[in-house]
């Protein structure tokens, strides 16, 4: 389709089939959506089988590929890069490639791993769903727009996967269109999405001016991303502000996209998608495309936004990043639904990536997003699994769950497991990338982000123990006990699932109560489970283990500022041990006070204590953000605003209109009756009654008889030829 | 020459045509006699143009022919035509163009 | 001025063919409709099988010489001559009017309006396509304003005759409005030429753009600017530009469907082809005193257009008040003065035209269905008519401008390239209308979305719940056991719309799908049409120093 105009330096060079042909991961995808769409319907398994074959292809494309990286990262970690010229305009070239480094391999790997488990897992989860079709196919082109964002050659092309996602995530998230919640969740996605990506747009605008000259002396221009990296790093004329205002304009964009402070309110919003989505939304797919840019661009945000300049103790990302991590994991603590807790841990362990590269921890950031994906997949799906066998359909910890360990152990396990993880307990793979960014955040002398990234584990502990006790432990509640109340849809909106999807299919749901989810659900659980326990060994620094940094860091060995590293200390971990103890410990009591079946003083306290109240109110309303936006700016925006702007263009500027159109009309009037019939009209009206005597006069001769008229005819030209002979003669 | 002949045949075609005009009530016949007129100047031209020589009566002629034709063809219609709203050609009962 | 004469009778033929078809339709009897509509459609396709042989005439490689050119003597006294040539930049435009009109032709097979008279619509329909024809091949300003001013009177007829209820109101403002603009713009023209005349070897001035654009530089700069504020007036109506945007809503909610579609799709983009051939090109100096004028009425007509959006009610009105926002972006490309947004302003107008064409011709679709776009009362679409949900869908996507799509293409460069405006001009102002203008993307997803939540997620309301007729062929079951749940429990109770909310048509298939092909093909392979514009968009700017 495209004319092959490769990048000669690069064409010489042999990197292997799978490195040169990485492009062919999110394409396969991509041509599965369509194939779906067009005849998904008509296949044996709705189109379900396209999707899983196609993101499987993908995943051992992406194996090979990784293979063949590490395999070259022995003696060169130069990106590879291929690229053609998709089209031109005014002599600027856009082009679609692959730019694989080392962050693109481990993303194409994360991201095709995850999606293949996801789509598994849904292959039950949604079974007899009445789109099960689309789902798939929207599913599908997530993945691939994902897969097209992360090894994207330039801007445009990571703009086309980055609103591909968009796309996908409206319509996953209203994948149940029919309720109202539903669709609202997946609009105000969108909406939230967008405005980051006036950033985003404009953005791009500015860095592709600013490094356009620096990038055409190397042949290429200021979309190719390796050439804004390298523009970043070694143009030394570049102008301060156009750097600094390029990376605050992108970084806007990413905090739209990875749910960052303020605009996180869409994320736990999106839960109303079914659970699979949830899953790949948070853990590896959309909300990570956010640090992935800033990653991916990191020479430009290094450089424009002063991190690790000596003596700034604060730059744009750690903040937004550090702000993030607090009052997320706060929120975590009053919700009752079992995924917003996870949405609001999402949106806190995003906040520290996004700190960790503020604080130019940039392999421990990398790494987090790396084990996040693993651990963080695995509780989403956990809570599905729970849903669909456990708490019949309910998402609700204190109405329907409680005392799920016993009936679903596997569930139960892999949760466990995820979340000691997800807490950073030591020997679990979160532990070796979250104690890594609070550990450099330290070293690099951030002090502040240092304290910010330990409060943030401890309250991660607590909301996390407090999750698990009202899930898995306690007191049986609700579903969980074995009551149906087929009402429960009907008070609580929260309810996501809505419950045609067991009465479309009331084989697989026929449970006479709580019990273990089948094997296509467990399964991914216990892989992911695995990896959540073992991922972290990649890079262990304790354990002198660093292959992840040894086959996929960029650091040092492409365009690449200079980054200082923690060396691994027991005694430096120890803080945030301590805390992820204390966390856990406190929690627990305060858990087994407040939700177990034992009076216990703290029990109600919110509704006693007038400041606790407060802040509970305060916490429950999510800082008011959500209340400020929809109501106050998008209310405004589509209520007054717009209608004073209609009223201004109905009663101004259209009346305006009709006026000249009036005036001219009076005016024409105006002329016509004083000027037209009196004074011209009286000139001619003098010689028009003379007319009008003379006519009747003759008016006799007006018989209408024809033959009269041919006899006056004839008499006339008698008259007239006589006339003439006397004349001639 | 047959000059005076011919005159004299277009001047008795004419008269015809002309009490034809005044006098017959069916305007389907008073569009013969206007046939005649025409036909009758008809001939004064083509006599004249023997006479004179030259091709431009001829030519004339022929004019008078096609929009003969025409006139025919529309005065036709609208005798067709009220026909059709008054289930009559008779001129003396036809008055609307009085003034 | 270098031209291809080669096969120079093609455009004529191009452009007048389906006044052959009128000829014969005149003479056949007014009850024949169906005859009508073999011989309107006919024409259009001959008209169109022209035009693609012109396609496959046309040399690419070098685009931004007019090609086909035919030059006779026309009016001799004011030295204007009849020339017509096709070059990049009238190319595209030139033939999307001849889709469209097949298009519309095919859309019409069963949807004539009424008070009906399809011979009548028919014949205004090519009359109307000679005139847009015409206008894009053009080459004298005489000529040009002939034509310009031909696509006025068939389009008059429609939306007078087959109108909504306001039509005679709508109909007189759409005329009066566009005269008032015309008749500033002949004047300006006819001040160009006087002026060049007088700067000019006696008796060699012309009407002649391609005369008039290497003349034009002579003239001081503020009769250049006082010349250029005519033709403003005169294309920024047709563009419709704010704040002469008001014609716009009424023409379109009152119009016909098919002339909404023509509308949309060709019409407004006189306007902007006028700026891009004519206003700029012979007055460069003025263009650069006029662009951030230019650029800031279109970026207020970005964000003034969507917010006009979002206070509709009646969709559309909504889809005709986003034409203000989207003419915006192109305005704003135009404005920059650099081949990026020359570029991005052309494809723009296409892609503005299949877009918003294409909403119009659903918009017409559901209210036929439904008697009524009050978008309080739709809602439900995607269960009640899943197929024209999903176009409606695809439609908005296309509209708030996703890539992938060709909405994007238009809108994303037109962005960027306001970043760095042609040298001469204020590149903090142009900096300010592309951050504005970015905004004005959010509210585009924002108005479009809406709407789309209102009119197809949800239930369908109780008063059309029992008119749908469910999936014609069975496939897509998921639905269609839905509307069984929903629907044909109470199916004896039908009200008068029992029947009517029936899915997607024959013809409505046939007459879409080129359109969302076309939506599609140039969103994944923009090139197709930079391609041919791009040289042509280098020669234009020449007085600009790019290119």
């Amino acid at each position: 389709m495209l004319a092959a105009e490769q990048v000669a330096e690069h064409a010489a060079e042999h990197v292997g089939w799978f490195l040169d042909h990485a492009f062919l991961i999110p394409l396969v995808p991509a041509v599965a959506f369509a194939i779906i769409i067009l005849v998904g319907k008509r296949l044996p398994m709705k189109g379900s089988e396209v999707g899983v074959a196609s993101i499987f292809a993908s995943l051992v494309l992406a194996v090979g590929v990784a293979y063949q990286w590490i395999e070259r990262s022995h003696t060169t970690v130069e990106p590879v890069i291929r690229k053609v010229v998709w089209w031109q305009s005014g002599g600027v070239e856009f082009s679609v490639g692959q730019h694989i480094d080392g962050l693109s391999v481990v993303m194409l790997l994360l991201v095709a791993f995850i999606s293949t488990l996801v789509q598994i897992y849904s292959l039950e989860y949604l079974r007899g769903d009445r789109r099960y079709t689309h789902f798939f196919a929207a599913l599908t082109l997530f993945s691939g727009g994902m897969l097209m964002m992360v090894l994207a050659e330039n801007m445009v092309q990571l703009i086309l996967g980055w609103e591909i996602m968009g796309l996908c995530s409206f319509m996953l998230i209203g994948h149940w269109w029919e309720e109202e919640t539903n669709s609202r969740a997946a609009l105000k996605a969108f909406w939230t999405v967008r405005v980051g990506d006036i950033g985003l747009l404009v953005g791009t605008g500015i860095v592709f001016f600013g490094a356009s000259a620096f990038a055409q002396e190397s042949g290429s221009n200021g979309f190719s991303i390796a050439a804004i990296n390298e523009w970043a790093l070694n143009d030394t004329s570049a102008s301060r502000t156009v750097l600094l205002w390029g990376s605050v304009a992108l970084f806007i964009a990413c905090i739209g996209k990875s749910g960052q402070f303020p605009l996180h309110t869409w994320l736990p919003d999106a839960m109303a998608g079914p659970t699979p989505v949830s899953s790949l939304l948070h853990s590896s797919t959309m909300v990570v495309a956010g640090v992935f840019l800033v990653a991916r661009l990191y020479p430009l945000f290094h450089t424009g936004l002063d991190i690790n300049v000596a003596g700034q103790q604060f730059n744009l990302i750690a903040v937004i990043g550090g702000i993030t991590i607090i009052i997320a994991a706060a929120l975590a603590f009053v919700q009752t639904d079992i995924k917003k807790v996870l949405a609001y841990s999402t949106v806190s362990q995003l906040g520290y990536m996004m700190m960790g590269l503020g604080v130019g921890a940039f392999t421990p950031a990398v790494f987090h997003v790396f084990t996040h994906a693993f651990f963080k997949c695995c509780l989403f799906l956990c809570a599905g699994s729970v849903a669909h066998s456990g708490s019949h359909h309910s998402f609700e910890m204190k109405k329907d769950m409680g005392g799920l360990a016993r009936k679903m152990p596997i569930t139960a396990a892999c949760w466990i497991i995820s979340t000691l993880a997800l807490c950073g307990v030591p020997f679990f793979s979160g532990f070796f990338s979250k104690d890594e960014i609070i550990d450099n955040a330290h070293h690099n002398g951030y002090t502040v982000f240092w304290i910010v990234g330990l409060v943030g584990a401890f309250m991660t502990t607590a909301y996390m123990t407090r999750a698990t006790y009202l899930t898995f432990f306690g007191v049986a509640r609700g579903a969980a006990a074995g009551v149906h109340h087929d009402d429960s849809h009907a008070v609580a909106h929260d309810v996501h699932d809505t419950h045609d999807v067991h009465d479309a299919n009331d084989a697989h749901d026929a449970h006479a109560g709580p019990h273990e989810s089948p094997a296509l659900i467990t399964v991914p659980l216990v892989i992911l489970a695995v990896l959540a326990l073992t991922a972290g060994y990649l890079n262990a620094a304790p354990f002198h283990l660093e292959k992840f940094t040894e086959w996929f860091a960029t650091e040092g060995r492409e365009p690449f500022p200079e980054l200082a590293h923690a060396t691994f200390e027991w005694v430096n971990a120890m803080p945030s041990i301590v805390l992820v103890a204390a966390g856990f410990i406190v929690s627990l009591f305060i858990s087994r006070g407040l939700y177990g079946e034992k009076a216990f003083f703290l029990k109600g306290i919110t509704k006693r204590s007038r400041p606790l109240r407060a802040g509970y109110t305060f916490l429950y309303n999510k800082y008011y953000l959500d209340a400020l936006y929809e109501n106050v700016i998008v209310r405004a925006v589509a209520y007054p605003i717009s209608k004073a702007t209609y009223w201004i263009n109905q009663n101004v500027i259209d009346r305006t209109v009709d006026q000249v159109g009036l005036t001219g009309q009076s005016v024409g009037n105006w002329v016509y009756r004083n000027i037209d019939q009196r004074v011209v009209d009286g000139a001619v009206n003098g010689s028009g009654a003379a007319a009008r005597g003379t006519g009747s006069a003759l008016r006799p001769i007006q018989s209408g008889k024809v033959n009269q008229y041919g006899a006056l005819l004839f008499g006339a030209a008698a008259i007239g030829a006589l006339v003439l002979v006397i004349v001639n003669t | 020459m047959l000059i005076n002949e011919f005159l004299l045949l277009g001047a008795v075609l004419f008269c015809i045509g002309i009490y034809g005009v005044i006098a017959r009530k069916n305007a389907v016949m008073v569009l013969m006699a206007i046939e005649l007129i025409l036909n009758a100047v008809n001939l004064n031209l083509l006599a004249f143009a023997l006479r004179n020589g030259s091709p431009d009566g001829h030519v004339f002629a022929l004019y008078v022919i096609a929009v003969a034709a025409a006139e025919v063809g529309v005065g036709l219609g609208l005798v067709l035509l009220i026909y059709r709203n008054k289930r009559t050609i008779a001129l003396d009962e036809l008055s609307e163009m009085k003034g | 001025m270098e031209v291809l004469r080669t096969n120079n009778a093609l455009l004529t033929i191009g452009t007048f063919l389906p006044l052959v078809g009128v000829l014969v339709m005149m003479f056949v009897p007014k009850g024949k409709e169906l005859l009508h509509k073999q011989i309107a459609l006919l024409t259009a396709v001959a008209t169109l099988l022209v035009g693609i042989y012109s396609l496959t005439k046309f040399n690419y490689g070098s685009s931004e010489k007019l090609q086909f050119f035919a030059d006779t003597s026309w009016i001799k006294v004011i030295h204007s001559n009849y020339t017509v040539g096709l070059d990049g930049l009238s190319l595209p435009l030139y033939i999307l009017s001849m889709v469209v009109t097949v298009l519309v032709m095919i859309y019409s097979w069963d949807h004539i309006p009424s008070p009906g008279n399809p011979k009548a619509f028919l014949i205004l329909m090519l009359v109307l396509q000679v005139g847009m024809a015409g206008t894009f091949v053009a080459q004298d300003l005489i000529l040009f304003f002939v034509f310009f001013e031909l696509v006025l009177l068939p389009m008059y007829f429609m939306i007078g005759v087959w109108g909504g209820e306001d039509r005679q109101y709508a109909s007189l403002k759409f005329f009066l409005y566009t005269m008032f603009g015309s008749a500033l713009m002949l004047v300006a023209f006819l001040a160009l030429y006087f002026q060049v005349s007088g700067k000019v070897p006696a008796g060699e001035a012309s009407f002649n753009i391609a005369y008039l654009a290497e003349h034009g530089g002579l003239l001081g700069r503020s009769v250049q600017i006082w010349i250029f504020a005519g033709m403003f007036i005169g294309f920024a109506v047709k563009v419709p530009m704010f704040p002469f945007h008001t014609w716009l809503p009424d023409a379109h909610t009152q119009a016909p469907t098919q002339g909404s579609v023509i509308l949309a799709a060709i019409l407004l983009k006189l306007g902007t082809y006028g700026f891009v051939r004519i206003a700029i090109p012979i007055l460069p100096v003025a263009a650069k005193a006029w662009a951030p004028w230019i650029g800031g009425l279109a970026v207020i007509g970005i964000i003034y257009g969507a917010l006009g959006c979002l206070a509709q009610t009646d969709m559309k009105r909504l889809i005709a008040f986003s034409s203000v926002a989207h003419m915006g972006f192109v305005m704003l490309g135009i404005s920059t003065l650099t081949p990026l947004g020359f570029n991005a302003a052309i494809f723009g107008m296409v892609a503005h035209g299949l877009i918003t064409g294409m909403l119009f011709f659903v918009a017409g679709s559901v209210k036929d269905r439904y008697h009524t776009l009050e978008i309080k009362r739709l809602g439900g679409m995607l269960i009640s008519m899943p197929r024209m949900g999903w176009i409606l869908g695809f439609c908005v996507m296309a509209s708030l401008g996703l890539p992938g799509l060709a909405g994007f293409w238009g809108e994303f460069p037109a962005i960027i390239s306001a970043y760095s405006p042609a040298a001469g001009l204020n590149h903090n102002v142009f900096r300010v209308f592309m951050v504005i203008a970015a905004l004005g993307t959010v509210l585009a997803a924002g108005y479009l979305l809406w709407m789309f939540q209102r009119v197809a997620f949800g239930q369908p309301k109780a008063e059309f719940a029992g008119a749908s007729t469910g999936h014609p062929d069975g496939h897509g079951h998921g639905h269609a056991a839905q509307g069984d749940d929903h629907g044909h429990d109470d199916a004896h109770d039908h009200d008068d719309h029992s029947g009517d909310i029936h899915d997607v048509t024959f013809f409505e298939w046939v007459a879409w799908t080129p359109f969302l092909l076309a939506i599609v093909v140039f969103g994944v392979y923009p090139q197709l049409m930079f391609k041919i514009i791009d040289p042509a968009v280098n020669l234009t700017l020449k007085a600009f120093g790019q290119g």
